[in-house]
This record gives C-alpha cells, sequence and structure tokens, in this order.
C-alpha cells in the first residue's frame, strides 16, 4: 500500500512545486516589505517624540500580543464587514506585513537603542542633521547589531507563512492539507511538506548562525 | 465601520470564551512544563561528547527549528493514524508543542551554558573538580541567570502557538472564537474578543517576565 500511495505521491509532486512557489512568493514579498516597514517603524519607536514612540509601541503590543491566527482571521473576516473586500491572497500578504513588520521594528529599535549617546552627540555637533546622523552615522553601527536576529526573524517568518493556509491560500501547507484528504499518508505527505520546508529555512538558519558568530568578534 | 459592534452575544458567549481561556491556559501549563523536560534532555545529549547521543539530539533541534510548527501538528495530526496509533486531538496538540518547544528551549539552555566564561571552567579544572561537580557548582548557577528571561519569552510565544492547536479542533481560545463565528455569523465580535483575552495573558505574562528580568533575582544567588 505504502509504495502505491508512494507512486501517487510522485505523480503529484508538481502541485507540491507549485505550493513551494506560492510559499516562496509569499515569504519574499513580505521580507522585503516587513524589512521596509519595520526599518521605518523602529526609527520612529527610538525617535524623541512621545506620541510617536508610544503609538508604535501600542502597535507592536497589539501583534506581539495575540497570536498569529487570530490576527489573520481578524483581517480576513473584519476587512468585508467594512466593505473591503480582500481576497485571501492579500490578506496573507498584509497579515504578514502587520505582524512581521513589528518584530522587525523591535529589533531595529533594539539596534539603535544600543548605540551609545556620545554618538549621536558627536554627530549633531559636527553639524550633521538628525536625518543625517540616523543615516550615516548610528544606523551603520546598528545594522552590525541588527543584522544577526534579523536574519533570525527571516526564518521565523518564513515558518510563519504556513499560517496563511488556514484562509485558503494554496500555499506548501495547504497543498498537503489537499493532498492528505486524498492520499491518506500522513506520515508520507507530511514529511515531503517538511522537507520542501527545510530546504528553504535551513540555509536561512545557518547564515543566522554564521552572521552571530562574525559579528560577535 | 463597526458601529454595530455587538456586546450583548459577546456577553452571551462568555461562559464559552472563559472555557477557552482556562483551556488554552491548561494547555500552555502542560505545554512548557513537557517541553522544559524535553529541552534539558536533548540539551544534555546535545552537549555531551557521545556521538550516539548528540548526532539524533542535532538532527531532532535542527528539524523542529527549520519547519512550521503548523506542519509539525498535521504531521503528528495526520500521521500517528498512519502508524495505527489512536490519540486524541488535545494529546496530539500538546505532543507537538512540547516536541516543538523542547528544541527551542533546548537551544535556550544551550546558549545559557556557553556564555560561561571559559575561564571559570579551567579554574574549576584546576580545582580539582569533575565534570558534574564543575556543572553543578560553577556552569550551572551562572547560566541560570542567563536562561531564565529567554525561557519566559518562550512560555509566551508558546501561549500564542497554541492558538494553532483550534485548527485540528482542540477546543481552546481561539477555537472558542471560531464557534462563535460559525453559530451567530459575528467574526469581528469573537476574534476581536479572542484577541482581547490573548493580550490579557500576554500582558500577564509579559509583566512577570519584565519583572523577573529586572530583578535578575535567579543572578544575584550565587
Amino acid at each position: 500500500m505504502m509504495a502505491f500511495y508512494f507512486g501517487q505521491l510522485v505523480e503529484i509532486f508538481p502541485f507540491f512545486l507549485k505550493g513551494l512557489w506560492m510559499t516562496s512568493k509569499i515569504a519574499f514579498i513580505s521580507l522585503v516589505s516587513c524589512t521596509l516597514i519595520g526599518l521605518v517603524l523602529g526609527i520612529f519607536r527610538s525617535s524623541n517624540s512621545i506620541i510617536l514612540r508610544h503609538l508604535v509601541g501600542v502597535y507592536v503590543a497589539f501583534v506581539r500580543g495575540t497570536p498569529f491566527v487570530v490576527q489573520i482571521f481578524i483581517i480576513f473576516f473584519i476587512f468585508p464587514e467594512w466593505g473591503i473586500q480582500l481576497e485571501a491572497f492579500s490578506a496573507a500578504l498584509l497579515a504578514m506585513a502587520i505582524m512581521g513588520s513589528a518584530f522587525i521594528c523591535e529589533i531595529v529599535a533594539g539596534g539603535i537603542a544600543a548605540i551609545p549617546k556620545g554618538q549621536w552627540e558627536a554627530a549633531a555637533s559636527s553639524g550633521l542633521t538628525n536625518l543625517q546622523q540616523l543615516r550615516l552615522i548610528v544606523i551603520p553601527q546598528a545594522m552590525k547589531i541588527i543584522l544577526p536576529p534579523l536574519v533570525g526573524q527571516y526564518v521565523l517568518l518564513i515558518k510563519d507563512t504556513s499560517v496563511v493556509s488556514v484562509i485558503g491560500v494554496m500555499d506548501l501547507t495547504r497543498v498537503g492539507w489537499v493532498t492528505v484528504v486524498r492520499i491518506p499518508e500522513g506520515l508520507m505527505v507530511f514529511t515531503l511538506v517538511g522537507a520542501l520546508y527545510f530546504m528553504i529555512s535551513y540555509p536561512l538558519i545557518l547564515l543566522s548562525n554564521y552572521l552571530e558568530r562574525r559579528m560577535a568578534v | 465601520m463597526l458601529t454595530d459592534f455587538n456586546f450583548r452575544v459577546i456577553w452571551e458567549y462568555m461562559p464559552l470564551f472563559l472555557t477557552g481561556v482556562r483551556a488554552t491556559a491548561f494547555i500552555a501549563a502542560v505545554s512548557i512544563t513537557l517541553a522544559l523536560i524535553t529541552g534539558i534532555i536533548a540539551c544534555a545529549c546535545r552537549i555531551s561528547g557521545i556521538k550516539i547521543l548528540k548526532y539524533p539530539a542535532i538532527a531532532y533541534i535542527e528539524l523542529i527549528r527549520s519547519t512550521p510548527l503548523l506542519v509539525q501538528i498535521y504531521f503528528l495530526y495526520f500521521g500517528l493514524p498512519t502508524l495505527g496509533v489512536r490519540v486524541p486531538e488535545l494529546q496530539t496538540g500538546i505532543l507537538a508543542l512540547m516536541l516543538n518547544s523542547g528544541a527551542y528551549i533546548a537551544e535556550i539552555i544551550r546558549a545559557g551554558i556557553n556564555s560561561v566564561d571559559e575561564g571559570h571552567i579551567e579554574a574549576g579544572i584546576s580545582s580539582g573538580l569533575n565534570y558534574v561537580q564543575r556543572m553543578r557548582f560553577i556552569i550551572l548557577p551562572q547560566a541560570l541567570g542567563v536562561t531564565i528571561p529567554p525561557l519566559l519569552g518562550q512560555n509566551i510565544v508558546l501561549v500564542k502557538d497554541s492558538a494553532l492547536l483550534s485548527l485540528i479542533s482542540v477546543v481552546e481560545l481561539t477555537r472558542s472564537g471560531q464557534t462563535m463565528t460559525s453559530e451567530r455569523f459575528m467574526p469581528a465580535e469573537a476574534f476581536l474578543t479572542v484577541a482581547f483575552f490573548y493580550m490579557c495573558i500576554y500582558f500577564c505574562l509579559k509583566t512577570f517576565a519584565d519583572w523577573s528580568q529586572r530583578k535578575l533575582i535567579f543572578r544575584e544567588v550565587y
């Protein structure tokens, strides 16, 4: 029986590759958007304006305090009630962007906070404007602290894309879920799904370990 | 917008949500305890020099860390029956959470142990302490202080991860929201209430974690 199902699994393997492509697409788009939004929010979070800082703080607390599944459900079900029709795919991207940017924001803010006050003051007394201080002095130094946890966060985000399968996006997890109904070999199907995820995330884990070692010196 | 937000229905469903909160707390408490045990064992195997223990532990930790929790949950949920093992959803879910968090906890403990200064270990060796004594009197007391804050962080992550168990129809907080949605079709009310309860749990745990980090009680003990 195993061999029979294995043959079937090989037959529908292209279906899995499609899922892999969808997962990579979602992961790529959301990593880029999360990084950009997270960077801006992180700078806001470490700005001098109290209002801006606390606004971002509330946003981050809300995102970090609730599970990603619940956030997806809220976005997917509530927007239509406000009259905004969202496709599953765009709802997934929106949810990923909101969730990921909050986590990246904290990493960026942490990196900026780790730069000694003296660096800001030295930059200010050299006549640099606020934006220049940030861009030329603080961010380049903070990058060293930000990078290792950032790559670690990327791995978590890629894995979190599996959750968007609950609203019907045909990603790798969803493909596994649909397949297991037809091919009742749960171990085999989800080993395959797991192996494909492993292929994407393990290189990034190794990269994150490498960066951590290198930046620590 | 949410002008017709229906608090009456939320109130009506309050017993269901409270059951959900209790179930989530129960699942999280049981899983974190089991995960801690798994993590300690995995970490002990990982740092032991014995190859037959070390490599399986590495494989376990890396495999868990590089696949999504949802896939692990489905793997157990759909996979165990094919092996002829029939377990209820709740146990399957707790098993998945235990294995998942166990791998992360193993890495947290290992990082704590590695953070101990090389010189202290050398000093231990030259004082004539054996491996077990060095672990007990020098490494673990110092590692504990570094390990506690990330462990409490992992605890918070685990509570949020337990929401995924709703997808294999384990009765917990997120499931309560799904139940209410399917009975009344009021997803906004249902999931915002669910989110509110998660926030409450999060703030309790977060306050405790921050407090313990500020105190660093465990680091000062020794």
